[in-house]
């Protein structure tokens, strides 16, 4: 432990970001790493806060992160697809890759998916700067506590962390709903947490302005006796669906499969392309299912 | 507000029960999420209000209630226990943030074999009353409430009473509700599951199958 304190303690050397190998030394990890406000043993030392009275009232009036304040300067767009859910086969996690601003779609490649260590994923939406920088100061915590403890943290304890982090700053402007994914020694975990504090446990989740879609399609296609193939292709279909129907998700999905040895990766589909491959195979499923006797047709189908 | 409570006292016992629905606007999320703290061996609250508050405002009643248990031995018998919690709801009133959290607090007083019930709200109101209703249940349970209960309840006509109100609410409410129940008498915390035809009987059937954990187990006074 002492020698673990002369190295955190050590004046900093800002190697972070060099090579992506994580982990390698403890030392350059956590305010080492380059975060700028963290204190040297990874503590919060002060997120800058305005100086007035009232600081959650004054950041209402100049932030909309519900889009109810047309006259706030700061306006956070955000649109957003992304789903997770547990099954016989640990979890997967998919989401779409869109940055909106308004209208005018900013990225069609975004990351949505946040690697948090090697055994969890978060995931992003509402505000993406809020999500990415919480979520890698999660890492750093989650990081610590496998260095002082030698063993890796639960995903209970890990979104707790993220939880009781958030709600210290509940009402002054933090945008975030996500997800938090992954296996620890009781098995696969899911995590819900958002900026209002609400952190909830639980087998499926959809989060974003495209949620609703991705839960119609999810929601009735879901067993969690579902096979891998099955349930990472249930994955992508729904946030095709909700990309389809939502203006403000859509471009690419990202999919992620947890297994007991880590996440994987396992692939990046266009939305479009999918759409339109599924919809073929779909409409010549439920014509066949229809001469069959059973009434046919695609209420999503586009019009020739 | 979605939220949903009762509260029923009887002879010997108090009923808590809650709904179970999560979520953000108007997704529901989860709708199996416990809402029922127990808070020692006789005390228990269900809550409701502010998302985020909810949690960490239970969490921090749980564990101060634990530190009495810890440094007296004795739990904080319940008029107590409502006392600190009130307390705490009107000074996070007064201050930056309060803590926006509705709860009806029931216990049983070991030292008097009373049972307890306070319905309690954000803004610090705090009443002893013997059936109590939060949320949608005041609008709609508090008159089926008002009609049948009786002093001295027996369990089986408590549950009666609490399976009238949740019909009532399920029935006259737009929002669909999954209900959590629990049961205190002298023995402590006990689970109701209020799917089987006579909980109660089950109850005394398999006792240490329905008891519920407490944060602290009953610790026996130093000799």
């Amino acid at each position: 432990m002492d020698t673990l304190v002369r190295q955190l303690s050590r004046p900093a050397v800002p190697v972070h970001g060099e090579d992506d190998e994580a982990y390698g030394n403890a030392a350059e990890w956590g305010s080492m790493g380059g975060y700028g406000n963290l204190s040297r043993t990874g503590a919060i030392s002060g997120m800058t806060v305005p100086r007035v009275l009232d600081p959650i009232s004054f950041l209402a009036t100049h932030t909309d992160n519900l889009s109810t304040n047309p006259e706030a300067k700061i306006k956070l767009a955000h649109g957003t697809t992304c789903l997770a859910f547990k099954f016989r086969g640990g979890i997967i996690v998919a989401v779409d890759s869109r940055a909106s601003a308004g209208s005018y779609i900013a990225s069609g490649t975004v990351k949505k998916v946040i690697e948090i260590n090697p055994y969890l994923l978060g995931t992003m939406a509402g505000g993406a700067a809020d999500c990415q920088y919480w979520e890698t100061y999660l890492g750093i915590r989650c990081r610590l506590y496998e260095l002082r403890n030698k063993e890796r943290i639960s995903v209970a304890a890990a979104s707790k962390i993220l939880t009781n982090l958030v709600y210290q700053y509940k009402g002054m402007g933090l945008s975030m709903g996500t997800m938090i994914a992954g296996w620890d020694k009781t098995g696969p975990a899911l995590f819900y947490v958002d900026s209002d504090g609400q952190r909830i446990k639980g087998n499926l989740f959809s989060v974003g302005s495209g949620s609703t879609f991705a839960y119609g399609v999810l929601d009735q296609g879901y067993s969690y006796d579902l096979s891998d193939e099955e349930a990472q292709d249930l994955g992508r279909r729904s946030i095709i669906a909700a990309g389809h129907r939502d203006g403000y998700s859509g471009n690419t999905c990202n999919l992620y499969h947890v297994r007991e040895n880590g996440w994987e990766f396992i692939g990046n589909y266009d939305v479009s392309q999918e759409w339109y491959k599924y919809n073929e195979k779909e409409k010549k499923a439920l014509e066949h299912a229809g001469k069959a006797g059973v009434q046919g047709g695609s209420p999503m189908a586009v019009e020739a | 507000m979605g939220d949903c409570s009762f509260g029923i006292t009887g002879k010997d016992f108090v009923i808590l029960a809650s709904d179970m629905n999560a979520g953000r606007g108007i997704i529901k999320m989860k709708s199996d999420e416990n809402k029922i703290r127990a808070l020692g061996p006789h005390l228990a609250m269900a809550y409701g209000g502010e998302t985020g508050d909810t949690e960490q405002f239970t969490d921090y009643v749980e564990r101060n209630m634990r530190l009495y248990h810890i440094r007296n031995h004795n739990a904080l018998l319940p008029p107590a226990a409502s006392a600190w919690i009130r307390r705490q709801l009107a000074q996070s009133l007064r201050s930056r943030k309060p803590y926006a959290v509705n709860l009806l607090l029931g216990g049983f007083d070991t030292t008097t074999s009373l049972p307890h019930l306070y319905w309690i709200d954000y803004l610090g109101t705090k009443a002893d009353i013997p059936y109590a209703a939060h949320g949608f249940g005041m609008y709609v349970a508090l008159s089926t409430m008002d009609k049948w209960w009786f002093e001295g309840m027996p369990k089986e006509k408590g549950v009666e009473l609490l399976r009238k109100c949740i019909n009532e609410v399920q029935s006259r409410i737009v929002v669909q509700f999954n209900f959590n129940c629990i049961l205190i008498d002298a023995d402590g915390v006990h689970q109701l599951d209020l799917s089987a035809s006579d909980p109660i009987a089950d109850l005394s059937r398999a006792p240490e199958k329905a008891e519920v954990e407490v944060p602290n187990p009953i610790i026996a006074a130093p000799a």
